[in-house]
């Protein structure tokens, strides 16, 4: 016991993380207590839309335990009032003359302990004006909406961005002259991602020292460093950023929140370490929210089933602040792959973006920057087209997937797609599921159903993805102009044995593992020789962190690299040992070697304590073996999927069953299958959350109906079932070591398999998420509602 | 007020304020901080924790009403000889991935195989229905539980566990590749 990863090289290697986990000796932020640390709490608006009157912190500050309150005012006088966000906006830390959304943050108490701030938060006295609010994104360019952003200069409306990817007259000749087009609005529902670990941060600055520490919940320390030195003027080599153990991210940990800044700024008010933790309210209100996509889709094809074009026109919800956290260039994200997986002559979208009263953001919930909105669109639209021309939806996909000598594949978007399988990908779901068999009960149960009024509808919805993660390269792709690049430094000891620092940060995926395991496979080490460490800026080279499957694809990348260049050096060293010419030299896992004589080398345990020793070194080789990288991705990596998920409804109730749920993933060369099937796992919970039962919803005035997780319903155990798993791979050919990255691949891919699914057994051509019971009836019924209509 | 509590079977008196929950209690004042605080609303039990020998979410228990009870957190299911099996299961089975609300459902699973020493999928997934995982679809903490099942009911030694340890990785292998699950197979 206690062993948990030795072997070398890739495997399903048990992880080294669970050990400290399984005991409860995790180090969460919430777990870090500093000597004398203070306790922040945030002050919200009620409101959704509301002019401040004023605000009396008066009875707050004389609290015995209370020791700072911050308002937006005193943050206006240390010019802190509004920050930079990650898409050219800015946000406001505390509101000043006027609240935007329902739990923006008005005020920041720090007391002695948590219940007192809390305490003092009921002594604050705001006065409100309340204004008309706009929450509906499709009035929200109404002449007559209410201004969201009105405090900005020359604001007349709620227009964010235009954003076009395409060609709009080639794929309209092609519709004009098409024999069949489909078409369907869909919406796809503002959702959260909604980590079980929610936001927090211990900020420390040091007066004396004149630097800054901050413990923060973060999946991007490195960025997070730049923004509070952008932010609160201190220089970036006195700020230190940790992320330590995180409880799950999902997006969600990418953007920079107002209660961090407070936290920041009450640490330097008081010169004692200050602790912000939020509740689950707060999480689900305030914190980034995703998609909220209002899509109307239409494709051409040929009668027989030929898909020709897709055309998209989409009304983008961003809330009251545009804060989405995705690569400055591509306003509506990596939306234009809603091309998906298939040959099409053209295809064009445009994208508007809006403001309304609702909470900022935007983020990429588990997905990488919107491609989980262009994939749910496109399969939706591919399920609504075989409905309408009568033909399988199976047949359907397979007779327009691109094919494998289609690649590398240039979309009529601009991407290019770097490799894969796809009707083999399909073909293998297809076959695990057994989707003859599942149509013929399919028609049996129907056939029951119709004849006695009664039992459970089956039905068996497909998709097929193609996610695009691993972003960069940073010529194209940066966040608030850094350009989206890692690093890996990689240092061996005079023991043989590893440490490397990368600048990627886990939030579960297991990094601790699968880093060790790329070194133990590029360096020949068993993986637990290799210490891996992340999330800590002082001691991780810079790069742009973990979010939209970045880890693998580019930091991982980074690390190969690195590896290679520490292989080279000790091939050199070797020689010198060897007193042979490096050229004659060749490696076999873990030792160089003579060419032509397997008796005569040396180890790279040997090498590294050679290198460290007085041995006469060659020249390039200054007297250790270590290396570094910083990886620019030359592309981004396409993993796909086909999944096939089956349903029974009851067409009575409405309630829905997920019965089956297959699922075959395509990405690339895997490192640690038992941690790429957990991946999967995750997602595909992801798609029966977001189809079924997720939905952030407000009334009319703008209050909030889900702030809980008793209204903002979760998957649990008894709604997922027992997933089955398929792999092909098609190795990138621009990673090094072929792998493409796999964390958002199933929350991409599901949501549309569920709802195909549940579409397919009541025979409806759409509805939209989340097919929540009452829904389902209502599309029996044939009256389903918009999800920010529906009642729960 | 004074309480008086035996937590991991170590007696403790604490000064409390009567709203103080027993989460907080934990965490804060005993700093047995692998018991996690998720969502105020007893609904995911990342706060899991027995009061006596029953799981309760602490995050809606007062502290105070833990006075002359036993508690048992995380910290308390390692034994002397090491991890509990459960424990040892959820590493074997890659029962976790973040580990937030994991020493929750370790209680829950570990006070479901005391009651219940060979349960089944069903009852597995009934049991830990209170707890939410963002993570893992939940699969292999099914899977988890199960393993641990069987092998306290084989009576496995550590070194025979290690040994079916080495099993069990290349059984993943084949799991992923055939997309047949372990467990349900087994």
């Amino acid at each position: 016991m206690g062993r948990v990863v030795t072997p070398v090289g890739f495997g399903p290697l048990r992880r080294k993380e669970d050990l400290r986990l399984v005991r409860g000796r995790g180090r969460f932020v919430d777990d870090i207590a500093l000597p004398g640390m203070l306790h922040g709490a945030i002050l919200r608006s009620p409101y959704a839309h509301a002019r401040i009157v004023s605000v009396d912190t008066s009875a707050a500050e004389s609290h015995p335990k209370v020791r700072a309150v911050l308002t937006g005012a005193d943050l206006a006088a240390r010019d802190m009032a509004w920050m930079p966000t990650a898409s050219h906006d800015v946000a406001a830390v505390l509101a000043c003359e006027k609240v935007h959304f329902q739990g923006q943050e008005v005020a920041f108490v720090v007391a002695e302990d948590r219940y007192a701030a809390r305490d003092a938060l009921a002594l604050i006295e705001v006065e409100y004006e309340p204004l008309p609010a706009v929450v509906d994104a499709r009035t929200a360019l109404d002449p007559d909406a209410p201004l969201v952003r009105d405090e900005q200069p020359g604001c007349t409306d709620n227009h964010i961005f235009d954003w076009e990817s395409g060609d709009a007259a080639a794929t309209d000749a092609v519709f004009a002259a098409a024999e069949h087009v489909s078409d369907c609005d869909l919406v796809y529902p503002r959702v959260h991602p909604a980590p079980l670990e929610t936001c927090g941060i211990v900020a420390d600055a040091d007066r004396i020292e004149g630097r800054l520490t901050v413990h923060a919940t973060t999946q991007a320390p490195h960025t997070h460093r730049v923004l509070y030195s952008r932010i609160a003027g201190v220089p970036e080599h006195r700020i230190r950023v940790v992320a330590p153990d995180i409880g799950g991210g999902f997006g969600n940990k990418v953007a920079m929140y107002p209660g961090y800044l407070c936290a920041v700024v009450a640490s330097t008010v008081t010169g004692r370490p200050v602790k912000w933790v939020e509740d689950r309210s707060e999480n689900l209100m305030a914190s980034s929210f995703a998609r909220d996509y209002h899509m109307r889709g239409e494709i051409a094809a040929t009668r027989d089933g030929r898909i020709l074009a897709v055309r998209v026109r989409v009304l983008a919800d961003h809330g009251a602040f545009n804060a989405t956290s995705q690569p400055s260039r591509f306003p509506a994200g990596f939306f234009g792959v809603f091309t998906g997986s298939y040959d099409l002559r053209a295809a064009h979208c445009r994208v508007t973006g809006v403001h309304t009263n609702k909470a900022p953001g935007g983020v990429a919930y588990a997905c990488s920057f919107r491609i989980t909105e262009a994939s749910y669109l496109v399969e939706r639209l591919v399920d609504v087209l075989a409905h309408d021309l009568g033909l399988d939806p199976a047949r359907l996909r397979m007779d327009n997937l691109l094919r494998a000598e289609q690649f590398p594949h240039p979309t009529p978007t601009g991407w290019e797609y770097d490799s894969g399988d796809y009707p083999a990908t399909l073909r293998l779901a297809l076959e695990i599921a057994g989707y003859d068999e599942l149509r013929a009960e399919q028609a049996a149960t129907r056939a029951e159903y119709e004849r006695t009024g009664r039992g459970r509808l089956l039905g068996i919805g497909l998709s097929f993805f193609t996610e695009a993660v691993g972003a960069g390269p940073r010529r194209t792709m940066d966040i608030m102009g850094l350009g989206m690049a890692d690093g890996a430094d990689l240092r061996v000891h005079p023991s043989g044995g590893a440490v490397l620092a990368v600048s990627c940060m886990s939030q579960g995926q297991g990094h601790e593992t699968t880093f060790a395991q790329i070194i133990g496979h590029e360096l020949g080490i068993p993986a637990d020789q290799v210490q891996v460490v992340q999330g800590d800026t002082d001691r991780t080279p810079f790069g742009l962190g973990t979010y939209g499957s970045r880890s693998t694809a580019v930091s991982g990348a980074a690390t190969v690299v690195a590896a290679r260049r520490v292989r080279e050096r000790a091939r050199l060293v070797a020689g010198a040992m060897l007193e042979i010419d490096p050229i004659d030299l060749e490696w076999v896992p873990g030792r160089w070697q003579v060419r032509g004589d397997p008796t005569a080398g040396a180890s790279l345990t040997e090498i590294a304590a050679a290198a460290h020793s007085g041995l006469e070194l060659p020249d390039g080789v200054e007297g250790h073996l270590d290396a570094s990288c910083v990886y620019n991705p030359p592309n981004l990596t396409f993993p796909c999927g086909a999944y096939l998920c089956v349903v029974e409804v009851d067409p009575v109730t409405g309630e829905v069953r997920v019965r089956r749920f297959v699922a075959v993933d395509d990405c690339g060369v895997r490192i640690n299958p038992m941690i790429v099937a957990g991946q999967v796992h995750r997602g595909l919970a992801d798609g029966i959350g977001m189809a079924l039962m997720e939905l952030i919803t407000f009334d009319p005035d703008g209050n909030h109906l889900a702030a809980s997780f008793m209204d903002y319903l979760l998957p649990t155990s008894m709604e997922c079932p027992s997933w089955e798993l398929g792999e092909t791979v098609t190795p990138s050919p621009h990673h090094p070591i072929g792998a493409k990255g796999v964390g958002e691949s199933a929350t991409v891919g599901s949501p549309a398999a569920v709802v195909n699914a549940v579409l397919d057994a009541i025979g409806v051509r759409h509805a939209d998420m989340p097919l929540t019971p009452a829904q389902v009836w209502r599309a029996v019924q044939g009256r389903p509602l918009r999800p920010d209509l529906a009642i729960r | 007020m004074q309480i008086r509590v035996s937590v991991n079977a170590a007696e403790r008196v604490h000064e409390v304020e009567a709203r103080l929950l027993l989460v907080h209690l934990l965490r804060d004042e005993l700093g047995l901080t692998g018991t996690h605080w998720g969502c105020d609303t007893s609904n995911c039990g990342a706060c899991t924790v027995w009061l006596d020998e029953v799981p309760v979410k602490s995050c809606t228990v007062l502290a105070v009403m833990a006075d002359g009870h036993r508690v048992r957190t995380v910290e308390g299911l390692e034994g002397p000889g090491g991890l509990d099996q459960i424990q040892q299961s959820f590493i074997e089975c890659h029962g976790l991935q973040c580990g937030f609300c994991t020493p929750g459902i370790l209680m829950t699973a570990r006070w479901l195989l005391d009651r219940v020493p060979d349960p089944t999928e069903q009852e597995i997934r009934e049991t830990i229905s209170g707890q939410v995982c963002r993570c893992t679809g939940y699969e292999n903490i099914v899977r988890s539980v199960r393993h641990a099942a069987e092998s306290e009911q084989a009576g496995w030694s550590d070194a025979e566990q290690a040994g079916r340890s080495e099993a069990g990785q290349s059984a993943w292998s084949e799991q992923a590749r055939t997309g047949q699950s372990g467990w349900a197979a087994s």
